[in-house]
């Protein structure tokens, strides 16, 4: 996974690089990037103190996925690696947010969020969340206990 | 650093690295030292590795392995649960992180001498005892602890030969938390879903041969104070070829309080309201085995071949015995009311009565309420045997971020280097010595379709590892 990340990284850098050094490949690439940029949904993932911690993922990823591929810094979170055996991918929705997403929660969730601190009636695991085009922009509250380990 | 410190900084200290950075007028690395290769002592390392630039932390584990109770607790058929195996390699394997298996507290190193070597000390070394239902007749053959079932099935050394009896038809299991249930699922599981996964050999082949039929789950409290979580209880639900048979008497009242009860409560309730109206309908199979959740039993006596209940009220939450009395068959009797703490060296203030270490939010006290700064608890050891992995998790985070807060604010003093661990001349195992056990395993579990084949001899181990 970190190699990935590390060749995603540095063609994005290349990409930029090249951009500004010749109007042709900027041409070239500007185009690969619209289309790129279609698939892009960006989340902002807001902790308990306020941080705003902002990341991107294609159209398929889950949030979990979006914490990992990106690093962000969520300390423990997803630690059965999406298998819904635990809740630490914990993640608190708008209500207007929850409401639109295309699938309810199933047994096996809903079981695994029983166990999370902070449960709320729009509480979904990350894991189970797959981003779709329309969930561009979308902010997702992470409850305080992972994070701000004082109030554990 | 001021001139006075360096003074005395000086003092005592003749290795050369720690002098140079002393010389050199460097803050010296910050040396921690976690006792304790389990979640909590996995999860406080990460966090202080992060937070800390500058800082060591050594990890020294009673055993050879590493992961504690997510290799020798989770039930071999929870294979996922063990992801977290990932996270916590990831943080063995990062360069300021070192591991000494193979390492004892109490015996191969003392509390005093590791606290002289770090500047602080973070136990995570759990809970290796259980409670007793301080009952006659305790400690005869038939009545084992499930911590030991537990630690039987899934290779801990020593637990071996524990060679439980499973001739009889009736099992009872005394206590009703996912431990109990576990335990239960194990006994109660088709063989060939236990083939696939790491438990050990020798356990598989006492299960082909195991005659248990029926599975007692007696509980002290009613269905409303049920310890099992709601994936336990629908993981027994799906179990093919168990019938899960509920008593209809348990519930009385149950139905009219379902609404008022907080959501997890309320779904959990809920499952087994739905179970028992289900239950007889698809008359099992012939051939099926019976899982038979009981409750409101509290233990009386252990008798030859059964086990004698006091029928309990509840009052207030509370079970009160009554005069009533129910006697269960039960050829083996697994005693699953908790675990605790063992005191593994002298120098540790110990709660005996609550079989754990005095700790106010993980800081370890001197006495009843001064903390002893630089020594740290985390995990069972501080907070007793309760919750699931993100409990752990959580806390073990709480009590790293107050080491580095503690450091920050001086209340430990970091000025003057310390030396660590000296593993020289100790039969210690390392991260790649723990590779190596891990690659074996693996490569022994392969040739029989399971996951890893785990070795169970300490000596073996340590052959393995190159040690």
């Amino acid at each position: 996974m970190l190699v990935i990340n590390t060749c995603r990284n540095a063609s994005r850098l290349a990409l930029r690089s090249l951009n500004l050094r010749s109007p042709i490949a900027q041409r070239t690439f500007s185009a690969g990037l619209a289309l790129k940029q279609k698939d892009v949904v960006n989340v902002t993932f807001v902790r308990a103190n306020g941080d705003r911690l902002k990341a991107s993922g294609k159209v398929g990823d889950s949030l979990l996925d979006v914490v990992v591929n990106n690093s962000v810094d969520l300390d423990g979170f997803g630690a059965c690696e999406g298998t819904l055996t635990c809740s630490t991918c914990h993640l608190i929705f708008k209500t207007s947010d929850y409401e639109k997403l295309p699938d309810k929660p199933g047994d096996e969730e809903l079981d695994m969020l029983d166990l999370a601190y902070e449960l709320t009636d729009t509480s979904r695991l990350g894991c189970q969340i797959i981003l779709s085009k329309d969930m561009d922009g979308l902010e997702v509250h992470v409850p305080s206990t992972i994070n701000d380990a004082r109030a554990a | 650093m001021g001139l006075n410190l360096l003074s005395i900084c000086r003092r005592g200290l003749h290795t050369s690295p720690a002098r140079l950075q002393v010389i050199q007028g460097v803050a010296p690395t910050k040396r921690i030292c976690i006792v304790g290769a389990g979640p909590a002592g996995f999860y406080a390392a990460q966090l202080l590795l992060k937070q800390l630039s500058d800082c060591v932390v050594d990890v020294v584990e009673k055993l050879p392995v590493p992961f504690g109770l997510v290799r020798f607790g989770v039930a071999p058929d929870h294979p996922e649960v063990k992801n977290v195996i990932n996270t916590f390699t990831k943080t063995a394997e990062h360069p300021r992180l070192r591991y000494f298996g193979n390492v004892s507290l109490g015996t191969d190193v003392s509390l005093k001498e590791l606290r002289e070597r770090y500047h602080a000390v973070l136990l995570t070394y759990g809970a290796d005892q259980d409670r007793e239902l301080e009952l006659e007749n305790e400690q005869q053959g038939n009545v084992i602890s499930a911590r030991k079932f537990v630690a039987w099935y899934n290779g801990l050394p020593g637990a071996e030969n524990l060679n439980p009896d499973l001739n009889g038809r009736d099992v009872t299991i005394v206590g009703q938390g996912n431990v109990a249930v576990d335990v239960a699922r194990m006994l109660l599981s088709p063989l060939d879903a236990l083939r696939v996964t790491d438990t050990t050999e020798y356990a598989l082949e006492a299960l082909s041969r195991s005659q248990v039929e029926r599975v007692h789950l007696v509980g002290r409290r009613g269905p409303l104070q049920a310890a099992f979580t709601i994936k336990e209880l629908r993981e027994m639900l799906k179990l093919p070829n168990v019938d899960t048979r509920w008593r209809t008497d348990d519930f009385s009242g149950v139905d009219s309080l379902v609404e008022k009860l907080q959501r997890p409560r309320k779904r959990l309730t809920e499952l087994m309201l739905k179970s028992l109206k289900e239950q007889g309908r698809a008359s099992g199979a012939a051939g099926s085995k019976q899982f038979l959740p009981i409750f409101l039993r509290a233990p009386k006596a252990i008798n030859l071949g059964e086990m004698e209940f006091s029928v309990t009220k509840l009052q207030e939450d509370y079970a009160v015995a009554t005069d009533n009395t129910e006697r269960l068959p039960s050829d083996l009797i697994l005693r699953s009311i908790g675990y605790k703490s063992s005191c593994v060296d002298s120098d540790i203030n110990f709660d005996t009565r609550r079989g754990r270490v005095h700790n106010t939010e993980g800081r370890v006290l001197k006495d009843t309420e001064k903390i002893d700064p630089g020594l740290y608890v985390a995990g069972w050891l501080g907070t007793g045997p309760t919750g699931v992995i993100l409990t752990t998790m959580s806390g073990a985070f709480a009590v790293a971020k107050s080491i580095c807060d503690d450091i920050a604010a001086n209340v430990l003093d970091t000025s003057c280097a310390k030396p660590g661990y000296d593993a020289a001349d100790k039969r210690v195992v390392t991260w790649d010595g723990w590779k190596r056990i891990d690659q074996f395993e693996s490569e022994a579990g392969k040739a029989k379709g399971k996951p890893r084949e785990k070795i169970v001899s300490i000596q073996e181990m340590l052959k393995v590892a190159g040690v």
